[in-house]
């Protein structure tokens, strides 16, 4: 079946694109415009590549009652996301061919939208043994990561990133001193002093990233920092690509939407990891992304039940959902004048879809037709109560934002109406 | 009167006028607390539960003796040996516990943020004792009567507040109380123990960090801070930042000595100095205690009365 979307606005970050136009999707592809079965107007609102969220957290197997992947597409169809690349830290993780399998099942069977797994580096994410990396990879793993847990014996993984090398795979880091890291629920500085909390400094992240970038320098191996998040770092990263090394960054929507300060009186639904940082390093980090120093922006979606965050702030659960309030944070971006919808679009869609060697992030012919209608100005509030996660923890309760997802196409199917 | 507390979370959201009315009734029951007879009915049928998180036996006791004096049914609750140790988390707890209409909970806990949580779960009057290395509001109001009785002021002081800062409630209370009522405050330790960002001058030697002070408020050095991960030993501790009369030098001549014990002595303070009862207020800080405690629950079951039950504010 074909569909002929008129009177759009079409974002095309490959090209930089935004003018009114026509674009025709034919068997779950992007063609030519020509006449088509269905017609569609979209009234002037805004037609992008589907969003490419890279770091989704499915808490599938282990702990479904706070995400499930039925829950999870959902969620991901309404926020405008065409495909999820979930991270294996789940309980057991994901870090055996097995466990993969029966995740990308679970997947297949209940979720309109693309999903695609990363698998562990290491086995149980524990640091000492290599996952098997091969097997993996053949089970469809798109990239090797241990998330949050940071590998810190540097002989294990040298080891673990020349095997991914030679497998031609891609190694999705998490830049932090584990020592300085260990225990903080907070940033040092004053915000954390006033609140007696235990704080990791900004430079461990700038630690992390030239202790992982000296490892890539020796292996060769393909790596993505997940995010990047203080002003610290970039310097490290700019460094790694003017020597050539394959290396590319992400940020997270809360890092480039929040900082400490929101957390006031120990708001847990603001404690994420890394934790939130400085305006100064917000700044630097928006600018970092519309320059497009740093890759790929993401929602870091990460469900947590009500009993993991209504606890006293150190002893809470990190993490925030952001699936569907990715779409409308990121576009507070552009309204505040920092970057234009294309480039907002290359770090949403079109570069990670590059980073992972997946199709898509593109309005091309021959692109998959994973698109997301929206209109970009309507004014709402969020109400946390009406997410379809079925985790509610996003620090965007109670916000003013801007941003409406009006339809989702996944391989030309509709998989969502508002 | 200034408008009425709800609860006493920290010194942060108190004004000038609240502390000040807090100090004043508070004159009124040390003069209390030395008559034979030490009874009031300020708290007759209310019903106070003390909830300590984390082991105390001084504080516990100050506010347990503070409670009885005013005629309150007071009832402690051993919180490690209970249903925490069971897995029950801290809100189900006070959920449990508001089921039983207390009229004020004192709850001390090592988390920072976790009595204002519980704050937010009841509808009773909440006093926090301590919590993680946020704030410990009651002992900077006994520390705050204390000065004023020995200096007969809170303005115009100068304050050097010594030792391990970094992990110390004690510490931020005392500091932003002193600032309100318009002292200076100066923090003295090595920078392992002095962190950033408290809007105070930060000294990392006693003798320019007790120059011309009015006040020493020594702090606790805990145990496990001790060895080799915050300084590098006892004794190289005590020699750079133990407070002793050679120390004391370097302050004003009528300056005092204070400390929140309990004390190690020869590690932070010495001995002879700490009972040298010419300079050193330790003791009458513990009696300033159960009086500053009565006042705080009165002035927090008054300010209660005023509305209507069940009301949060």
């Amino acid at each position: 079946m074909s569909i002929l979307f008129e009177n759009a606005r079409l974002i095309d970050p490959a090209t930089g694109q935004d003018s009114v136009g026509r674009l025709r999707v034919d068997d779950g592809h992007i063609t030519d415009p020509g006449p088509a079965d269905t017609t569609i107007d979209c009234q002037g609102f805004c037609l992008a590549p589907g969003i490419v969220d890279l770091g989704v957290k499915v808490c599938e197997p282990g702990e479904r009652h706070k995400e499930s992947y039925k829950s999870a597409g959902l969620a991901a169809a309404a926020g405008g996301v065409t495909t999820m690349v979930t991270r294996p830290d789940t309980v057991p993780a994901i870090d055996s061919p097995e466990t993969l399998t029966f995740a990308m099942r679970r997947a297949a069977d209940v979720c309109a939208v693309n999903v695609h797994a990363m698998a562990t580096l290491t086995k149980g994410r524990l640091g000492r043994e290599m996952a098997e990396i091969g097997f993996l990879q053949d089970a469809g793993a798109v990239a090797f990561t241990d998330c949050d847990a940071v590998v810190a014996d540097t002989k294990i993984l040298g080891r673990a990133l020349s095997y991914v090398q030679q497998l031609g795979g891609l190694v999705v880091g998490h830049p932090q001193d584990p020592g300085l890291s260990d225990g903080a629920a907070a940033t040092s500085g004053a915000f954390a002093t006033v609140r007696g909390l235990p704080a990791v400094p900004a430079m461990a992240e700038r630690m992390g990233l030239d202790r992982d970038l000296a490892m890539v320098e020796m292996t060769g191996v393909a790596y993505h920092a997940d995010q990047i998040t203080t002003a610290r770092a970039l310097a490290a990263l700019d460094r790694a690509k003017a020597n050539g090394l394959d290396v590319t960054a992400g940020t997270s929507i809360h890092h480039v939407t929040l900082t400490e300060d929101h957390v006031e009186d120990y708001r847990t639904f603001f404690k994420v990891k890394p934790p939130l940082r400085s305006e100064d390093d917000r700044r630097a980090i928006v600018q970092a992304l519309a320059d497009g120093r740093i890759d790929t922006l993401s929602s870091f979606h990460t469900p947590q039940d009500e009993e993991s965050k209504r606890l006293p702030f150190e002893e809470a659960a990190s993490g925030a959902v952001g699936l569907e309030t990715l779409l409308p944070a990121a576009l507070s971006l552009v309204h505040g004048g920092a970057m234009d919808l294309p480039t907002l679009f290359r770090a949403l869609s079109l570069n990670p879809a590059r980073r992972l060697g997946l199709p898509g992030g593109s309005l091309a012919p021959g692109a998959p037709a994973d698109l997301v209608l929206f209109d970009p100005d309507i004014a709402f509030t969020l109400d946390r109560t009406k997410l379809l996660s079925k985790s509610k923890n996003t620090p965007f309760d109670g916000s003013d934002m801007r941003g409406r997802v009006l339809g989702t196409w996944v391989a030309g199917q509709r998989v969502f109406t508002p | 009167m200034t408008d009425s507390l709800t609860h006493l979370l920290g010194i942060a959201p108190l004004s000038p006028a609240h502390i000040t009315s807090i100090l004043d009734l508070a004159d009124r029951y040390v003069d209390l607390n030395r008559r034979q007879v030490k009874r009031s009915d300020a708290l007759a049928g209310r019903t106070q539960v003390n909830m300590f998180f984390e082991n105390s036996t001084r504080t516990l006791v100050s506010f347990e003796v503070a409670g009885k004096r005013l005629g309150a049914d007071v009832i402690n609750m051993a919180m490690q040996t209970s249903s925490i140790k069971k897995g029950e988390t801290l809100v189900d707890t006070a959920l449990t516990l508001n089921a039983m209409h207390p009229d004020l909970l004192v709850v001390r806990h090592p988390h920072s943020g976790a009595v204002e949580l519980l704050a937010q779960k009841v509808n009773c009057a909440v006093l926090n004792a301590g919590d993680g290395r946020h704030e410990h509001p009651t002992q900077a109001l006994l520390d705050a009567l204390t000065i004023r009785r020995a200096k007969g002021r809170l303005d115009g002081l100068t304050v050097a507040i010594c030792g391990d800062i970094a992990h110390s409630r004690v510490a931020r209370s005392n500091l932003i109380l002193l600032q309100k009522m318009g002292s200076t405050v100066r923090l003295v330790g090595p920078p392992t123990l002095v962190p950033t960002g408290l809007g105070a001058d930060v000294f990392h030697d006693m003798e320019t960090g007790l120059k011309d002070a009015d006040v020493v408020m020594m702090l606790r050095l805990q145990k496990e801070r001790m060895d080799g991960g915050f300084i590098p030993s006892e004794r190289e501790y005590y020699h750079r930042f133990g407070l002793d009369a050679d120390k004391m030098t370097h302050a004003k001549p009528d300056a005092i000595v204070m400390h929140p014990a309990p004390m190690n002595r020869g590690v932070e303070i010495d001995g002879e100095l700490a009972d040298d009862l010419t300079r050193s207020v330790i003791q009458e800080q513990v009696e300033m205690g159960v009086a500053v405690r009565m006042a705080a629950m009165d002035l927090l079951m008054q300010g209660r009365a005023a509305k209507p039950d069940g009301v949060m504010v």
